[in-house]
């Protein structure tokens, strides 16, 4: 049994007057492997070396197991960790690296060397165990520190953007390779990255973390298919969602010239502060080509094509005043445009101006003032 | 000069130029070329050729005098019980303090390299200074301390031991001066061994202390191995400053009492001021062989696996 506990966690690195991480509540249960992304300095790594014991925790408790953990050492946590730039010990071979929580530890020689070249075999390494780390490829270095923590049959694995340092091939390649040896280990994991392709692949749940505040913890699907606020629903997700602010008018959306219908209990939680306006997320999947005379689609001024083959995206503007513009359009990452996905087989030109029709249960709404989700 | 420039400048061909390139590069290297050559390389290699003959001071002025005598002052040396406790007594200084300097200087140098910045900053001005400190001026603050009524023997008073006379006792001048040489060589070593501990990554650290390690065990496992490079250069350094300790016998006991503190290079000197040139010059060159030989077996046994 190894649950992990964060209760009201806070840390504030000493000379910052902001925490670092801000009351953080996250629960991994035993076994699961909990995936924590967000942007760049968001908290990922404090969370994760608190966890560790190597960054003190300020407010707050960490329990692993059932014990509280909060101001214990490192040693005594019962935790692997892989650290973003591997860490290994430059003047060890691969067997001793992987063996020396072992040695520590202080099982006997034999039974370590047994349980070295079984980690060995399994990360495909056997043949490396008498080489110095500096003779090994980035690859075989990231599975060395993999094999440092699976020799440990540790309660908590602990993982800092493990994949970071390695080209995109690899990458993908490792990351199933991860996924796969966790789920037949079976222990707990706390991975951090910054990148939510990962995030989404490998974890049984994804918590998403921005400027030290968690912003939801979920399944993969439940992200993806609610996200609680803003901030979630155009992190997760490649290409991204299209999120633009549009004013109110009789329980519709404004979208440029078009109006598009509203489901009533989302415009029915709009408040003052949010000025009339609502926010309209979609996926690009969400939304396809609509008939030109259809009531409930808005128009789009097409900017770009691109045909995948399988798939073709749009890029375009929103047509207001009868010009296309840019204005209302935000936090979409394509340029500011609104991307579609359509028929590659049935791609608008250049220049054209299509009918976009948003599948009405796949829209995610937001109340402007707190950002959070309506429907 | 000038014509060759202008022949080069005429000719205008390759050859001439680069030339006249090599020509000024030996230029710009001639006034170390001389220093080196006047300074060094001439005493140097006189002070060789003096070892195989019989030059005494006062051959100086008869210079037809001197004869090529071989390897007569060479076995003279080796048969000299004098000279044999002179390299013994230097053998111990080396042997016994230089692990002592080392692990000082490793002791200091963990401790300064975490805790409070301006706290730091300041010791390590106070554990360099005697490195910088004239031996002359500490020497009279170290008798002070040594003399018999002297600091450390009011201080062993205190707790009733009753202190030997430290300069002018056999068993205990040597360890005396070794205790003062080590005071004043123990800052080199520690400002080598900071810059060594600043470059080991704090991750392994880390890894170490996830890996389950204590500080002891993160310092025997992790840091003593990664600093084997640098405590290679300090053990080197020192080693060779202590094979040719001179000057804490210089000026706290001329040698004594009764030999206890000659040392080869004091012995080099001892026997220079008797006028005895070549023997002085064998002895010096013995020492230098000595020197040689004991850092390339400290590169070989330290540097091993590199
Ligand atoms: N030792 C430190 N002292 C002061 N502030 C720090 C320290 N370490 C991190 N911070 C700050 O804490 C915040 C969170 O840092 P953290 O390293 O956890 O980010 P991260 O989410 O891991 O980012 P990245 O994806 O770039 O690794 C950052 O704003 C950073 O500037
Ligand atoms: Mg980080």
């Amino acid at each position: 049994m190894a649950e992990v506990v964060f209760d009201h966690v806070t840390r504030i690195y000493p000379g910052n007057d902001k925490p670092s991480v801000d009351d953080l509540n996250l629960d991994i249960k035993d076994g699961e492997f909990l995936v924590l992304v967000g942007p760049s300095g968001c908290g990922k790594s404090t969370t994760l070396r608190m966890l560790a014991g190597l960054e003190e925790v300020n407010k707050g408790r960490i329990l692993i197991g059932g014990k509280d953990v909060t101001t214990m050492q490192p040693k005594d946590r019962d935790i692997a960790m892989v650290f973003q730039n591997y860490a290994l010990y430059p003047h060890m071979t691969v067997a001793d690296n992987m063996g020396f929580a072992l040695k520590i530890a202080g099982t006997p020689k034999d039974e370590i060397r047994k349980r070295v070249e079984k980690a060995a075999e399994i990360l495909d390494l056997t043949e490396y165990l008498d080489r110095k780390p500096k003779a090994l490829s980035g690859g075989q270095r990231q599975r060395v520190a993999m094999g440092r923590a699976i020799v440990r049959e540790p309660k908590v694995f602990l993982m800092d953007e493990p994949l970071s340092n390695l080209d995109a091939k690899l990458r993908v390649q490792t990351r199933t390779q991860i996924a796969a040896l966790q789920r037949q280990l079976g222990v707990t994991t706390l991975y951090v990255t910054h990148d939510q392709t990962e995030a989404l692949t490998m974890g049984d749940r994804i918590a998403v973390i921005k400027l030290g505040i968690l912003q939801q913890v979920g399944a993969p699907t439940e992200l993806y298919d609610r996200p609680a606020n803003v901030f979630v629903a155009g992190f997760i997700g490649s290409p991204s969602m299209n999120i633009n602010t549009h004013p109110v008018i009789n329980g519709q959306a404004k979208i440029g010239e078009d109006t598009i219908d509203l489901p009533r209990e989302a415009v029915a939680k709009l408040t003052a502060e949010d000025n009339g306006q609502i926010i309209v997320g979609f996926r690009p999947e969400d939304a396809d080509l609509a008939v030109a005379d259809d009531p409930n689609a808005f128009s789009l001024k097409v900017v770009n094509v691109e045909d995948l083959g399988s798939d073709g995206y749009i890029y375009g503007n929103i047509i207001t005043d009868g010009s296309a513009a840019e204005a209302s359009t935000m936090m979409s990452d394509q340029n500011k445009l609104t991307t579609v996905r359509v028929n590659p087989r049935a791609l608008p030109k250049i220049g054209d101006t299509v009918k976009i029709k948003i599948d009405p249960t796949k829209m995610h709404l937001f109340a402007p003032s707190t950002e959070l989700r309506l429907n | 000069m000038g014509k060759r420039a202008r022949r080069g400048a005429e000719g205008g061909c390759n050859g001439a130029l680069s030339r006249r390139q090599a020509l000024i590069a030996w230029g710009f290297c001639l006034p170390f070329v001389l220093v080196f050559g006047v300074f060094m390389l001439v005493p140097l290699l006189s002070s060789m050729g003096m070892s195989f003959t019989d030059i005494t001071s006062r051959d100086l002025r008869t210079p037809f005098n001197v004869n090529i005598v071989g390897f007569d002052n060479y076995v003279t040396l080796l048969t000299d019980p004098r000279f044999h406790k002179a390299l013994l007594t230097t053998a111990i200084f080396v042997i016994v303090g230089l692990p002592i300097t080392i692990a000082i200087a490793m002791a200091f140098a963990v401790a300064l390299n975490k805790g409070l910045k301006h706290l730091n900053a300041f010791f390590r001005a106070v554990f360099y200074a005697p490195v910088v400190a004239s031996v002359v001026a500490v020497s009279v603050v170290w008798r002070y301390i040594l003399q018999d009524d002297g600091l450390l023997n009011s201080l062993l008073a205190v707790f009733g031991i009753d202190g030997p006379d430290w300069l002018h006792d056999t068993r205990f001048a040597l360890p005396a001066l070794m205790i003062m040489t080590i005071w004043r060589n123990m800052g080199t070593l520690m400002i080598i061994f900071l810059a060594g501990l600043q470059a080991i990554p704090t991750e392994l650290k880390e890894a170490a202390a996830v890996d389950g390690a204590g500080k002891w065990r993160t310092f025997t496992s992790i840091t003593l191995p990664l600093m084997k490079p640098t405590i290679l250069l300090g053990a080197v350094l020192i080693s060779v400053a202590y094979l040719q300790f001179f000057e804490e016998s210089f000026v706290m006991t001329q040698g004594g009492p009764l030999d206890s503190t000659l040392s080869a290079a004091y012995y080099v000197y001892q026997q220079f001021g008797f006028g005895r040139y070549g023997i002085a010059s064998a002895a010096s060159w013995v020492l230098f062989i000595i020197i040689a030989v004991v850092s390339v077996l400290q590169f070989r046994i330290l540097g091993s696996d590199e």
